[in-house]
């Protein structure tokens, strides 16, 4: 999300379900499978186009939201950059672009304008595929139906280039005067149940809670302050730099709450080889997983319905999680376990943080937690557990007389004034070549979730969706000989995995798709590892493999 | 807003103009019958139930489409209208199963407490039953269309609330009934068992086959949460029985869902009680894991950070925590990793 808080100060989706569905006109969706990721979104989205907004999708793969769209723009993956330059480029030389929104809301404008010249919709067309005609029908369509709002997903984040993808789509929605508006601005999905909240908690490597930047002295200072003691002004090691320091022998431990890197992050043996390097490895989930199955000790947590606490949707809607039944077996609620950890960590380091203000681990219940998270978080600063007993509270909220904000950057931005930048398409770091002459694009099916975990162990999910299969073109499943239901071997430079095909119309020829929910067929042990430079995501969406017949 | 005055039962009420006679009599607090009407859902006046005597009309009129207008007075529960009622029900009773005794919708019911209130126990109308065979072989949806009265709130929530429009009337006459184009199985058709059919059906016609036996509204318990699949965090209602998760319901009227759910909230969280659960500390011995106590699991872990830290310093080690735990549980972890283990070593999976 470094790229939103570039452009406009603040990372985080900035409008709501509710307006933007209800409340746009028209919608450019790209890089989200909605219907199949966020289905509910999805839902609603068809219930906008009936009433009669504009849907334009941008997506190598037709899906079933391309379904209720006006327009599909099926892009070739990795080149989502040049298709939004193309479009800004329509949107200026036909002077269709809010201006007076430009003027007294935006810098930078100069930059972009100077940057987009040369994407032409006869230019773009070389890079994305997409045929000039249809770039300037999107951009009138775009321009002529306002608000708009753009939603996207992993689809754009997850590139070598994911960090300046997002600031595209932020630059278009200036452009358009999208911003600060019910049924507008950039809004990205997030995928798990509580991505958000963790990201906002500072689980990350350079922020602390509510994005207080390590690398600041006085936000530092406050957290002395807190908690007795911090860590240093140095930003720490993201997932995939921890998985290479691990490898390399640097990282020595390493204690994991309810992650499955052994699925979910790219080139899979290479993070087997990181995690076996590790002296020490500690799990703490509710299954047996494949990186729990690497570990020294694994603590059974008790699962969503059997403890209390509160999650933050992708809305910043911050909501209570209640527990509904009594933990299994010796499993406890993972903040039990937890803070019976840290005091024995603590009582065998003699760390000495008495002088806090918030140095007990002796908390009586997640209210207690969230109280703290309440006086240090001031973008949580409202959100207390008693305000949100029925309905949730979008953050920011800062005290508990303000209601909560549903959209932002009203009036103006986080930042002052939104920032265009001058972005550059390039080319995905891995392009097909004879060797492994497919483009590989990984993403979620309806029916599972991520690792699959959790899917798999639900007995209707596993048998409406029982493996792992891949997607491919018929025109490439005739050259290869394969036959729908037949085994083929997708292999990369990293890894090789067996798969049934599946011969459909979805993507173009050329380009296939896995999902990456089945560990007999994981496609993650054929993605790459290289990372955006800025933010520090992997590159799934584009792969180069070889696909053969077994 | 523009209020309308009306008189129901006498009692003189305002609401809102373009109300129904059914909205303002709810929002007054004067319960109206209703089976074919939902309040996610547009009305289509298709079974009768709602009706009732408005002063100046000929026949009686269905409240759930009939507009308000100034002066009105409305009879909710007048002789006529009760024994209209109870001509619908018997009728409704004539083609239909009496097995309520093992049906799981008892109790939740919206036909079974109709019959109760107004004391329906058999009917005057024998006749020709039908008799569909109950085997769609989804792993989600019981289709038993013997139950079926034909409210149509299951296809209008497939168009209204999914939009998939997977199910619509099909047939004629007699053999009216919802189902695919052609009649045929739910997975052939557009369907993404959403359950938002099941969850609105008035009956025991469209069931989730999971919740089969599991229990009877009364005998679980109903807790609201947040669902734990992707980000949009719908609001759900949890039904439990036996320290089981059984049953999982829409929870109406908030957001971020409005009562919305995809099939992974409302069919997928039997995942729960998956008999693979890990319910106990594990130590791994000689390449094997190996079942511990609490204390053992907790000191060796603690043990090895803590020397690990002293000897190789705090940025040797480093921390994953979890976009499915809650908010309260990764503060605490981040807050431990900078504070005890003091490095700035900590990520979750978000970026992925
Ligand atoms: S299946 Fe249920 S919801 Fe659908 S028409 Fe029949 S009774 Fe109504
Ligand atoms: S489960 Fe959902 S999609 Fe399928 S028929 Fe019912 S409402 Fe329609
Ligand atoms: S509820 Fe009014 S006619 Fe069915």
């Amino acid at each position: 999300m470094t790229g939103l808080a570039a452009a406009f100060g603040s990372g985080a989706m900035t409008n709501s379900i509710e307006d933007l569905t209800t409340q746009a006109k028209s919608y450019l969706i790209i890089g989200s499978n909605t219907t199949e990721q966020h289905p509910v979104i999805g839902m609603r989205l068809r219930q906008a186009a009936k009433r009669g907004a504009k849907l334009i999708v941008a997506d190598p793969r037709k899906t079933k939201i391309t379904d209720f769209a006006v327009m599909h723009l099926q892009h070739k993956p990795g080149s989502d950059i040049a298709l939004l330059n193309s479009l800004m480029n329509v949107l200026i030389a036909e002077d269709l672009y809010d201006k007076e929104f430009v003027a007294n809301r935006t810098e930078g404008f100069d930059e972009l304008k100077a940057c987009v010249a040369k994407y032409t919709p006869e230019y773009a067309e070389k890079i994305t595929g997409v045929s000039a005609e249809d770039v300037r029908k999107a951009a009138r369509l775009l321009a002529a139906n306002k608000p708009g709002a753009l939603i996207y997903a992993m689809g754009i984040t997850q590139h070598v280039t994911g960090h300046q993808n997002v600031l595209s789509t932020a630059n278009l929605q200036m452009l358009l005067g999208n911003m600060g508006v019910p049924g507008g601005g950039v809004n990205p999905l997030r995928g798990q149940s509580n991505v958000q909240g963790a990201c906002d908690m500072g689980c990350l490597p350079n922020f602390y809670p509510a994005y207080q930047k390590v690398v600041d002295e006085p936000a530092h200072t406050k957290f002395v302050e807190a908690w007795g003691n911090a860590a240093s002004l140095t930003p720490g090691l993201t997932i995939v730099e921890m998985m290479n320091a691990a490898h390399s022998g640097k990282l020595k431990a390493m204690f994991v709450l309810g992650e499955n890197p052994m699925m979910s992050d790219p080139d899979l043996n290479h993070v087997r080889e990181a995690l076996n390097t590790l002296d020490f490895l500690v799990v703490q989930d509710i299954f047996m997983n494949e990186t729990a199955e690497l570990a020294d000790v694994v603590l059974p947590g008790a699962s969503f319905a059997e403890k209390d606490g509160t999650n933050t949707n992708t809305e910043r809607r911050v909501q209570r999680v209640r527990k509904a039944i009594e933990p299994l077996g010796d499993s406890k609620p993972d903040w039990v376990i937890l803070c019976d950890l840290f005091k024995r960590v603590e009582a065998r380091l003699g760390t000495d943080r008495s002088k806090g203000k918030f140095a007990s681990w002796d908390y009586e219940s997640p209210k207690a937690i969230l109280a703290e998270i309440n006086a240090v978080a001031p973008s949580y600063g409202g959100i207390t557990w008693e305000r949100i007993e029925n309905v949730g509270l979008q953050w920011p909220c800062p005290n508990t007389e303000h209601p909560g904000t549903q959209f932002l950057h009203a009036g103006k931005f986080t930042r002052g004034l939104g920032k265009f930048h001058a972005v550059e398409w390039m080319p995905p770091a891995e392009e097909p070549d004879e060797k492994y002459p497919f483009v590989l694009t990984t993403g979620r099916v309806l029916f599972h979730f991520h690792g699959g975990t959790m899917s798999r162990r639900s007995a209707g999910l596993n048998a409406i969706y029982p493996e792992g299969k891949v997607e491919i073109h018929p025109q490439d499943a005739t050259k290869l000989g394969v036959a729908d239901g037949e085994l083929v071997r997708v292999s990369s430079r990293r890894g090789e995995v067996v798969a049934k095909a599946e011969v459909v119309e979805k993507a173009d020829p050329g380009v296939i798709f896995m999902t990456f929910h089945f560990k007999e067929a994981a496609a993650n042990l054929l993605t790459i590892a290289a990372l955006d430079p800025v933010a520090k995501i992997p590159e799934y969406k584009v792969a180069a493999v070889r696909v053969e017949k077994v | 807003m523009v209020m309308v005055n009306l008189v129901i039962n006498g009692r003189k009420i305002s609401a809102p103009a373009g109300s129904t006679v059914l909205q303002a009599a709810t929002q007054a607090n004067i319960k109206i019958p209703t089976l074919c009407d939902h309040p996610a859902l547009g009305s289509i006046g298709a079974c009768r139930m709602c009706l009732v005597e408005i002063k100046g009309q000929r026949t009686l009129q269905p409240s759930c489409t009939f507009p308000i207008t100034e002066g009105m007075e409305v009879q909710t529960h007048s002789t006529g209208v009760v024994d209209a009622r109870r001509f619908v029900l018997e009728l409704l009773l004539s083609d239909h199963p009496l097995d309520c005794m093992t049906c799981d919708s008892t109790g939740s019911c919206e036909l079974q407490d109709l019959m109760y209130e107004y004391g329906v126990k058999q009917t005057r109308f024998p006749g020709e039953q039908h008799a569909y065979p109950v085997d769609d072989p989804n792993p989600f949806i019981q289709r038993d269309y013997n139950k079926c009265i034909l409210c149509r709130r299951c296809v209008r929530a497939c168009q209204e609330i999914n939009g998939a429009e997977a199910i619509g009337m099909v047939w004629r006459g007699f053999r009216s009934k919802p189902g695919t184009a052609f009649d045929g199985k739910l997975e052939d058709s557009n369907c993404e068992f959403c359950g938002m059919c099941v969850e609105v059906c008035p009956t025991g016609a469209l069931l989730g086959k999971q919740v089969l036996g599991q229990g009877r509204a009364w005998q679980l318990t109903k807790t609201q949460s947040t669902c734990p699949y992707c980000g949009v965090g719908c609001q759900l209602d949890l039904y439990a029985r036996d320290n089981k998760v059984v049953k999982v319901t829409s929870h109406w009227g908030a957001p971020p869902n409005q009562g919305s759910t995809c099939v992974k909230g409302r069919f997928g969280l039997d995942y729960v009680n998956h008999p693979d659960r890990l319910t106990q500390p594990l130590i791994k011995k000689d390449g094997k894991f190996e079942p511990a106590s609490w204390d053992e699991a907790l000191n060796l872990v603690a043990e090895r950070l803590a020397d690990t830290k002293q000897k190789y310093g705090g940025d040797s080690i480093a921390v994953l925590s979890s976009s499915k735990c809650t908010n309260e549980e990764n503060y605490i972890l981040q807050k431990f990793t900078r504070a005890v283990l003091e490095t700035n070593n900590v990520d979750h999976c978000a970026r992925l």
